[in-house]
């Protein structure tokens, strides 16, 4: 059944507080392998101006999980079929880079529903902000429930 | 540095295994059963275990902060995912090759990277762009 478009405009409301620990940066830098220092070195971030070690640009991949993939799936109006959800695409734009001893909050807004072929096109918006509101992330992706075969 | 369009990235070569699989959905909190179950994967229609289509940005994102000496200089950076990387349950895994080039060199000082990674020599991403501020 095609997702009802009523839904376009819909935001889910902001998510709790998600504190960025080094440890998790470091344990995520390690995961795809990208060994820069400043994830790691608090001295070599410092070096260079920033207030902590930095997160990689992908990062933010573990807040759109936890939030915004988790409100759409588990919202029984949408009733979206999520064993049949695949990633479509990813954009972040980033005011700065995520850093350890961030307090973080997601807001999802659902931008655009389409159907094309029995597949439902998703794009989603999640506004990645400090607990204080200032922006620091924001995250585009398309999700596509593919077609029952 | 001195950047100019054209400029071509060192290319990264990254084989993904299962293991690699596993440990990327742990630290990513990513646990679909697609990225490391052959049976859940084989009945959605898959060919088998496919590596997470993010695990694949990140790999390709690597080329550009090994290229900078500061990560932060990242001002944007998105891709599609148009193939699945099919990664068998062997010593081997799947091997991605990534290449990235200097598309341009904007006037605001920022400069665009086009990122290609192919697996079995076709592309896995789409649309793989950063863009950096490099510092004056």
């Amino acid at each position: 059944m095609p997702l009802d478009l009523s839904f376009v405009g819909h935001a889910y409301p902001r998510s709790e507080i998600y504190e960025v620990g080094r440890a998790k940066i470091r344990e995520f830098a390690e995961s795809i392998g990208d060994d820069h220092p400043m994830y790691r070195d608090v001295a070599a971030a410092q070096a260079a101006g920033h207030p902590d070690v930095l997160a990689p640009p992908t990062f933010g991949t573990i807040l759109f999980g936890k939030y915004s993939m988790k409100s759409i799936a588990e919202d029984p109006e949408l009733g979206l079929n999520y064993d049949r959800l695949v990633h479509g695409d990813m954009t972040f734009t980033y005011v700065r880079p995520v850093y350890a001893g961030d307090r973080l909050t997601v807001t999802t807004h659902i931008v655009q529903i389409d159907s094309r072929m029995g597949n439902d096109f998703m794009t989603l918006r999640a506004e990645i902000d400090t607990a204080d509101g200032e922006r620091v992330v924001t995250a585009m992706s398309q999700v596509i429930v593919r077609a029952e075969s | 540095m001195t950047v100019q369009a054209g400029d071509e990235l060192p290319p990264l070569s990254v084989r993904v295994r299962r293991a690699d699989l596993v440990r990327y959905a742990g630290a990513a909190l990513d646990f679909n059963p697609i990225h490391w179950n052959e049976q859940t994967a084989k009945a959605v229609g898959l060919p088998g275990v496919i590596s997470h289509g993010m695990l694949s940005m990140a790999l390709a994102g690597r080329l550009v902060t090994n290229w900078l000496d500061d990560p932060g200089a990242i001002v944007e950076y998105g891709a599609r995912f148009i193939r699945p990387v099919v990664v068998p349950d062997d010593a081997d895994g799947a091997l991605v090759e990534i290449t990235g080039k200097v598309r341009e060199v904007r006037e605001d000082g920022t400069v665009r990277v086009d990122l290609a990674a192919k697996f079995e020599g076709k592309a896995v991403l789409g649309k793989a762009v950063a863009i950096v501020r490099l510092p004056r």
